[in-house]
Parts: structure tokens; C-alpha cells; sequence
């Protein structure tokens, strides 16, 4: 035990306005991959930094309407799963795995697509949608998450993120 | 552990600053604690405060942004309002309690 009489231990939450900036390229659009995306911009945000998620190419299912609550996981292709490759081109073995991640995600009582979308906004996050892979998909603003700001070029993106840090998952 | 000593009162901390007893904990040591980050606490302050130090009677850990929007019934926004930039430490820091665990 030290006893200290001098200036009182208080945390340092840092300066109100540090300006720290956070980009995150959001370019896929399977279950498994949407989550790190989501996570590392909640806790940023969490921690006064801002941050801007830029949705592009399939990572554009996560805020189409139609696709975002539905993003699926495979095990084809993923040798992290650890069971014979064969396995997951059978029949069903998608929506299993699918099942089975969502549930995993649930007990920890991390949201879902949707959810985790509206809690980075309350947050303060800013979503920002593609223009080339809107207009590769044929989707309008109205297709997409409402609370998605606009949909910008890629070089747009660049110029709000000026000075950010940058993330591309 | 260290012990400090902020505006009279003696308790004890991590390096950090974060209280590690929450029994030493009272209402007006959280005004100190608050006033120690900018904060002049309001009765929403204090419905935060209950449901953290609730919670954290009840689960041993100190309830995530999440957790006190969809189980404190406090929105994320407000949160945000009352405590900026950092809400779930600065709010544990008031509280008298850890910083949290969960990720999210």
C-alpha cells in the first residue's frame, strides 16, 4: 500500500477534441466478415474517435435492405473451420453454419447486421454507401439502410476521411 | 493499490485512477469523481449511475454501452450526451466501478 498526498489519481480520458479519425472500407459482405467492420467502429467510437464506415462492393449487402439482415456464412473456402472442405458443399451446410455463428453471435449478446448498424449511428458513426457499386447493383438510396448519409465516390470518401486512420476489411 | 485522496475523501485505485472497492463508493464521492471530469451530475447522470451500480451488484461486471441501452433502458445518444466522447469509462469512473470487459 503507498499512501499518496499529492494531485489525486484521476484517469485521463484524453482531450475532448483530439481529433482522431477512424476510416473503415467495408468491401465484404459474408456474416463472418461484417463483424469486424462493425465491432472495431463501435469501440472507436466508444472511445471519441470519429469514425466513417464506407460500404463497397459485396460489402454493400450490409446496408442493402434486402440482404442486410440475411448475410450468410460458409464453410467453403474457410480452412479455419477446420473440417474437410467437402463438408461445406453440401446441401443445407450453409445455412447451418449460418445458424450456428448467429446464434454464437447472439449468446454474447452482440447484435445483429441491422442493429449493430443503428447503434454505431446513435454512437455518432457515419455510414456512407459506394456510387460505383450502386450503380453496378442498380440501387438508389432508397434501397439502402435509411440511416445511410449518401452515396459518394470513392474519392469523395477520401476527402471526408482526411487525416483518418484506415482500415479495409 | 494506491490510495488517493480526491477533495477529502480516501480511496483506493488502480494506476489508472479507477476506484477498486465499490463499497467505498457513496453519492457524494461521485459528484467528487464527476467534477474530477467536467461533470455536474443531473438525474439522468443518476438513472445511469444506479443501473451501472445495479448491474454490476447483480453480474460482478460493469455493464457495456449495449447493455445499458438494451437493459438500463438508457439510448446509446443519451449516453453519448451525458457522458461525451467516452461514455462507458467515464460513466464506470463515476460509478465507482471497473472499466468494462465486453467488447461490445
Amino acid at each position: 500500500m503507498t499512501t499518496t498526498d499529492a494531485a489525486p489519481i484521476v484517469p485521463s480520458f484524453g482531450e475532448p477534441e483530439s481529433g482522431r479519425k477512424l476510416a473503415i472500407i467495408c468491401s465484404k459482405g459474408n456474416l463472418d466478415m461484417a463483424y469486424p467492420a462493425l465491432i472495431l467502429a463501435n469501440a472507436a467510437l466508444g472511445e471519441g474517435v470519429e469514425t466513417h464506415l464506407f460500404f463497397t462492393f459485396w460489402g454493400f449487402d450490409m446496408i442493402n435492405r434486402k440482404t442486410m439482415g440475411d448475410l450468410k456464412f460458409t464453410m467453403l473456402g474457410n480452412t479455419a473451420t477446420h473440417m474437410p472442405q467437402g463438408l461445406g458443399g453440401l446441401p443445407g451446410m450453409t445455412a447451418m453454419a449460418t445458424h450456428q455463428l448467429k446464434k454464437a453471435i447472439a449468446a454474447l449478446d452482440v447484435p445483429d447486421v441491422p442493429e449493430f448498424l443503428q447503434q454505431i449511428v446513435d454512437s455518432g458513426g457515419h455510414l456512407w454507401a459506394c456510387r460505383m457499386s450502386a450503380d453496378m447493383q442498380h440501387l438508389g438510396l432508397d434501397d439502402l439502410y435509411e440511416e445511410v448519409e449518401d452515396i459518394i465516390s470513392a474519392s469523395d470518401f477520401i476527402e471526408k476521411t482526411e487525416g483518418a486512420q484506415l482500415l479495409f476489411i | 493499490m494506491p490510495i488517493t485522496t480526491i477533495d477529502g475523501h480516501h480511496i483506493q485505485v488502480d494506476a489508472e485512477g479507477f476506484m477498486t472497492d465499490p463499497m467505498e463508493w457513496t453519492d457524494d464521492l461521485a459528484r467528487t469523481l464527476a467534477a474530477q471530469i467536467g461533470i455536474e451530475l443531473t438525474d439522468e447522470h443518476w438513472k445511469a449511475i444506479r443501473f451501472v451500480r445495479h448491474d454490476f451488484a447483480d453480474q460482478g461486471e460493469t455493464a457495456t454501452l449495449r447493455r445499458m441501452s438494451t437493459v438500463g433502458g438508457i439510448p446509446t445518444k443519451t449516453l453519448f450526451a451525458l457522458f461525451p466522447q467516452k461514455p462507458a469509462k467515464k460513466l464506470a469512473y463515476v460509478a465507482g466501478l471497473p472499466k468494462p470487459r465486453g467488447c461490445v
